[in-house]
């Protein structure tokens, strides 16, 4: 009997290994907890009936293009498309015998904080179902927190991986921006997309890590890895030194809970031998959401020109061509790629171009500075990966500039290109507290010898309660 | 800056989106919210300060310039809502 809720991709991989079970059978036992689970929990919109693989399962995000699989970035503009290539990604995961499960539903084209930007509905959070997953890619968090998935593939442009991970109780990683090729992924905005492994454990996500990063000759952006990705297994901190940035870990809007979590864990982490300090990141906070809200639009605006009805995707009925481009769009896309293009295209316009972008560029470069100094002094960062648990379905909807909040201490690290990992650190009211580690730019090894050794200590049960 | 309802159907055309009357109207609280809001990077003094276009300092990336497999007609013509011959088929008109 596989229990899918408790199975780590670790232990199925030794299990596939020693001949006990078959790829098959590890798919069927997915399978059969999607069939059981997923009417409520609505982690995925496209479900494969057969194995490609005969390895481990795995969920994809449907912003990851995969041949012959729907591909929609949760947007009725793609519905049913079908790509005919595989993004790089889904390439190497079916190089090492991985077998797609499906498609993870996502806010349309990876724009929110809940999936419910979503175009096929939202999915719920497997802790309690009258609550997002987070987002954008919540169906990813939710599959693997619910057990319809060993582990997962997301993608985050300020906060889509590890936003999810933090309220669902899974481990996730934003890489280092230019480790994971980015070939054939639905665009979002091009200096910050990046694809990233969810998991639950650190080793997992580690190894995924390791499938999926590395020169890619298709994206230009990618590099090779300047060392290799190594397993996590020390249980001692010893000699690292991690920085609490003040701004990070105590502004408004961070719920008592998730602090009281966050500080019992920073707690662990000088038990465990860490060198532990308080640093600042000043402008980086304060100016990191306008900058971000100025920079993801117009990158996003550029991006979602290509979606005018001409070579795939939804057409409008139309005699006449400018017609036809503006119909399909009006219809084809939702309120929050309307929202943001509207933004960006305005950014990026005649006379406001030097004022908006030009100028949110620049203070992209002050957030970078601004980390790099202190990595001088640290080999990590640490503070919640959201500023809240899980909130409940529809309490965000309403007002843009409150969903955008969520991702308030995400998005710097993210403007600066960094990676950042979330781990589960515990409860509040019941539901899972995300630890953010943020690290220098390929520093993915760092960050996994601080969260294993971390999530030995605290010894989290990435189990949601009620499904136990 | 404020946004009125004259420049918000500028950059809806600039856009290509049509939008509805409804929409018109909450777009423009919620831009002029958002507007609002993303101002604040204006009360930086940045003139001395380069722009981060790309987080990683990667330049003059070349490839081989070499023929390569690409993907075949009918491939490239899969999803296309209509098609004539080896052709995208889109409706007349200018302006677009």
């Amino acid at each position: 009997m596989i229990d899918t809720l408790r199975l780590t991709a670790e232990e199925a991989n030794r299990l596939l290994e020693a001949g006990e079970v078959s790829g098959a059978e590890l798919f069927a036992a997915y399978r059969a907890a999607i069939d059981d689970r997923d009417p409520e929990l609505h982690c995925y919109l496209h479900v494969c009936d057969e194995p490609s693989g005969d390895g481990l399962p795995i969920a994809v995000k449907d912003v990851i293009g995969t041949k012959g699989i729907p591909t929609t970035a949760g947007s009725k503009i793609l519905d049913g498309y079908l790509p005919v290539y595989d993004s790089t990604v889904a390439e190497r995961l079916k190089a090492q015998g991985l077998s797609i499960l499906g498609k993870t539903n996502t806010d349309e084209f990876a724009m929110g904080s809940s999936t419910e930007n979503s175009a096929y509905g939202p999915s719920h959070n497997p802790w309690d179902p009258t609550r997002v997953p987070g987002g954008s890619g919540g169906g990813s968090a939710a599959a693997v927190s619910g057990g319809l998935a060993p582990w997962a593939l997301g993608s985050d442009t300020g906060g889509s991986i590890k936003q999810p991970s933090a309220l669902c109780g899974n481990v996730g990683l934003r890489p280092t921006y230019g480790t994971v090729s980015r070939y054939g992924i639905v665009a979002l905005a091009s200096s910050l997309d990046q694809v990233g492994p969810v998991a639950r454990t650190v080793r997992d996500c580690a190894f995924l890590y390791s499938i999926i990063a590395g020169r890619d000759e298709c994206d230009s952006t990618t590099v090779e890895l300047p060392e290799p990705v190594e397993l996590p297994e020390g249980e001692n901190l010893r000699g690292m030194r991690i920085g609490v940035p003040k701004e990070l870990n105590e502004t408004e809007g961070i719920e008592p809970g998730v602090m009281e979590a966050v500080r019992g864990a920073i707690a662990k982490l000088e038990e465990l031998g860490a060198e532990v300090g308080e640093c600042s990141l000043p402008q980086s906070v304060e100016y990191g959401m306008a900058c971000y809200y100025l920079v993801m639009p117009a990158e996003a605006s550029s991006n979602l020109a290509r979606y005018d009805g001409v070579r795939y995707g939804h057409r409008a009925d139309a005699t006449e061509r400018l017609e036809m481009y503006k119909q399909t769009r009006e219809e084809g896309f939702g309120d929050e790629p309307k929202r943001r293009i509207m933004v960006g295209t305005y950014a990026l316009s005649a006379g406001y171009y030097d004022a908006y972008y030009g100028q949110a560029q620049k203070v992209r470069t002050v957030i970078k500075r601004e980390h790099d100094a202190l990595f001088e002094t640290f080999d990590a960062l640490v503070s919640p990966t959201s500023p809240t648990v899980a909130f409940p379905l529809g309490a965000r909807t309403a007002d843009p500039i409150a969903m955008y909040l969520s991702d308030l201490l995400t998005i710097p690290s993210c403007m600066a290109g960094l990676p950042g990992l979330s781990v589960p650190c515990g409860l509040s009211e019941g539901l899972p507290v995300g630890l953010q580690l943020i690290g220098p730019q390929f520093a993915e090894n760092t960050l996994f010898r601080i969260g294993h050794a971390l999530e030995r200590a605290i010894d989290f049960d990435p189990v949601p309660e009620r499904l136990r | 800056m404020a946004i009125d309802r004259e420049q918000l159907l500028h950059v809806a055309h600039l856009a290509r989106l049509e939008l509805r009357e409804e929409e018109i109207q909450r777009l423009e609280g919620q831009l002029n919210d958002i507007l609002d809001a993303v101002s604040k990077v204006s009360e930086l003094d940045l003139s001395d300060v380069p722009p981060t276009s790309h987080p990683l300092e990667v330049v003059n990336v070349l490839g081989d310039d070499e023929p390569r497999p690409c993907l075949p007609v009918e491939e490239a013509l899969a999803n296309a809502p209509e098609r004539e011959g080896d052709f995208f088929r889109v409706p007349p008109g200018g302006g677009g």
